[in-house]
């Protein structure tokens, strides 16, 4: 019995060991950022590295601000972040109810044009989707970002297997008692898909406010520009100036981390739970 | 509700003699019918008749079928409509837009198949071909070990689980643009970079030794592929997690009492109950890494984002032939090579689907 309980105690120790190399080693690029985004450039550099340095330059944050409109592109990609995950949430949660609890005229063909875009990726169709906004006069506005994030078939996709996993008797006791169908989604299925809806929330919110290839495509004119994009800009006109790129680096990071720290305790059970895992 | 007519008492009886003989032989065969899915279908039909009689009945102008209907619209009709126009539309589009020459500007002409046999010729093509490929090679199997590894050791029951839970996910939910500026600096291909110092000062690798990662045709690949694996795993790791918690705790308690050890759990439990987590997570893996394009740009595209054959991929190409070279019929036909090797991808999951459900 004794030996056992050593055995045990060295496996566990072991595995606290691994545990904390391996969060060392996500951590470490995060921790770097951070320490040398209060270094000045010259010290970014300097082997063995100084993580907490000895003079912290605060002044990189109040520089960033003035160096690019990065107020400007934080404000663009709120904006667009907030539009896109709120009207992602509601149109996708409002047609799940529909495929997945109701029955109706054309429901098999309707979700059928959804399952067969889903396996289409969207680097396959940006090119005319690019003229026909273009053609539409929307090319170089945030409508455009707006229309092509917002209508996913993968939300309407995940929220429609959640809703399905929720008993039907539950809709049917509450059409029994006189309540209509906006009412049952209002009242009874969106108070119960939480963990689907943080997920959703995660996922639109994430792909949204760190997402490249689309305003780099759409965007032109730089006050309309995003954050990653102006980011980005910044990289490549002082690609040497590390300190503040650090900064303004951290700061596009805070806005994700607060989202996911607060829905992150639905994550796990979210992406149990919908089965879809893509 | 509906608006209800004065019923003409004639048009009533003439409805009713076609459909209640309908319903009769509905409910007949419903009773004779065996296979139940059959039935299920008959089921329905005899609903809808019953409901056109009650329509026919009482001379309401929409039956309950057809409210039903309405309000289902209803529901699906804002998102549906967006995505129609924006995605639908764009898709269809596509398959056109493949087999014709076009500049956005002028009118477009019929190509054929001269975009596709444009792409064999063409060396950016064919390295963006093969650099997707090898980095889908290496990605794939790399990404999958450290993602289960993680699972398992993140589903034991330690302390301070959550925390090393956010962790490992965090990398997947920050920016790009962020994490890649961070992994170029300490990646530097100078002697002076972040980990080439350590290789140097603690491995005592030679000077002349050190990688010039992204900045060397040999290396950047590699760089590219650990970076993905870094910043995807928690993801992974994610569905992982999901699909432990969906074996059996009576199965460890048996193989318990019959004294396995760690490893023989994992061996034959954990692994083979994870068949179809895996299979899921390898289609998944293997698409998303076909669509791979910012990591790459950001990475080895340096300040003027061009990328040279040592690291084009294939999204990249379909860019610059549309955006910068505006041969919109040929990036679309470079869009269909992806497409079709993403949809050979997903029917293996189809069929895969099959066997595992």
């Amino acid at each position: 019995m004794k030996i056992n309980n050593t055995k045990t105690r060295t496996l566990r120790v072991v595995l606290y060991a691994v545990l904390i190399m391996l969060a060392l080693l996500m951590l470490v690029p995060f921790v770097w950022m951070l320490s040398a985004s209060f270094k000045l450039d010259k010290d970014v550099f300097v082997f063995p590295i100084q993580w907490i340095p000895a003079n912290p330059r605060w002044q990189n944050y109040v520089d960033i601000w003035n160096k690019i409109p990065l107020s400007k592109f934080a404000l663009n990609t709120v904006k667009l972040t907030l539009i896109v995950t709120f009207l992602q949430l509601l149109t996708s949660s409002f047609a799940a109810y529909a495929f997945g609890k109701l029955e109706f005229k054309g429901k098999n063909i309707l979700f059928l044009a959804y399952i067969a875009t889903i396996a289409v990726p969207w680097q396959v169709y940006m090119v005319p989707q690019f003229m026909m906004m273009r053609a539409m006069g929307l090319a170089d506005t945030h409508l455009a970002i707006i229309c092509l994030q917002a209508f996913s078939a993968f939300g309407v996709f995940m929220m429609k297997q959640f809703y399905e996993g929720i008993p039907t008797e539950l809709c049917e006791a509450a059409r029994i008692d006189g309540m209509s169908e906006y009412q049952i989604w209002y009242k009874i299925m969106l108070p119960l898909s939480k963990p689907a809806l943080s997920t959703l929330t995660i996922f639109t919110f994430v792909n949204t406010w760190n997402d490249f290839l689309g305003p780099l495509i759409y965007l032109t004119t730089e006050s309309k520009k995003t954050l990653q994009l102006g980011l980005r800009m910044f990289i490549s006109q002082f690609g040497s100036e590390y300190g503040l790129i650090m900064a303004a680096s951290v700061l596009s990071l805070i806005p994700v981390l607060i989202v996911f720290l607060s829905l992150q305790k639905y994550f796990v059970e979210g992406v149990a739970a919908t089965g879809v895992k893509g | 509700m509906a608006e209800t007519r004065a019923a003409d008492p004639k048009e009533v009886e003439r409805k009713l003699a076609v459909l209640e003989p309908q319903l009769k032989e509905l409910e007949q065969q419903v009773a004779a019918e065996t296979d139940p899915k059959k039935k299920e279908q008959l089921a329905k039909k005899i609903t809808r008749t019953r409901d056109k009689i009650r329509q026919a009945k009482t001379g309401e102008r929409l039956s309950r079928q057809t409210k039903r209907d309405l309000v289902a619209y209803s529901f699906i009709a804002p998102n549906f409509i967006g995505f129609a126009i924006f995605t639908l539309g764009p898709v269809i589009f596509a398959f056109v837009l493949a087999f014709v020459k076009w500049d956005g500007n002028n009118p477009m002409e019929f190509a054929g198949l001269g975009n596709f046999a444009m792409m064999i010729g063409n060396q950016r093509f064919m390295a963006s071909l093969r650099n997707t490929i090898v980095y889908c090679i290496a990605t794939v199997p790399f990404t999958l070990v450290c993602a289960l590894g993680l699972a398992v050791l993140l589903n034991q029951k330690i302390k301070g689980r959550n925390f090393f839970r956010t962790v490992s996910f965090f990398p997947y939910v920050a920016s790009l643009v962020a994490v890649a500026a961070v992994w170029n600096m300490l990646f530097s291909p100078a002697k002076n970079g972040p980990v080439n110092m350590i290789l140097y000062n603690v491995f005592h690798v030679a000077a002349k030794a050190l990688p010039k990662w992204s900045a060397d045709k040999d290396w950047v690949m590699f760089t590219i592929v650990m970076f993905s694996v870094w910043k995807n795993m928690g993801y992974y790791m994610v569905i992982y997690l999901a699909g432990l918690q969906g074996i059996n705790a009576e199965l460890y308690e048996a193989a318990s009492l019959d004294g396995t050890n760690t490893w023989q759990k994992f061996r034959f439990i954990t692994w083979p109950q994870l068949q179809p987590t895996t299979f899921f997570v390898t289609i998944i893996l293997t698409i998303n890494c076909f669509k791979v394009y910012d990591i790459v740009y950001m990475l080895a595209g340096g300040s003027s984002g061009v990328l040279n054959e040592s690291a084009i991929v294939l999204v990249y190409h379909i860019y610059e032939e549309a955006f910068r070279n505006w041969n919109l019929g040929y990036a679309s036909a470079a869009a269909m090579v992806l497409f079709l090797i993403v949809l050979a991808i997903t029917l293996i999951q189809f069929r895969g689907e099959k066997k595992y459900a």
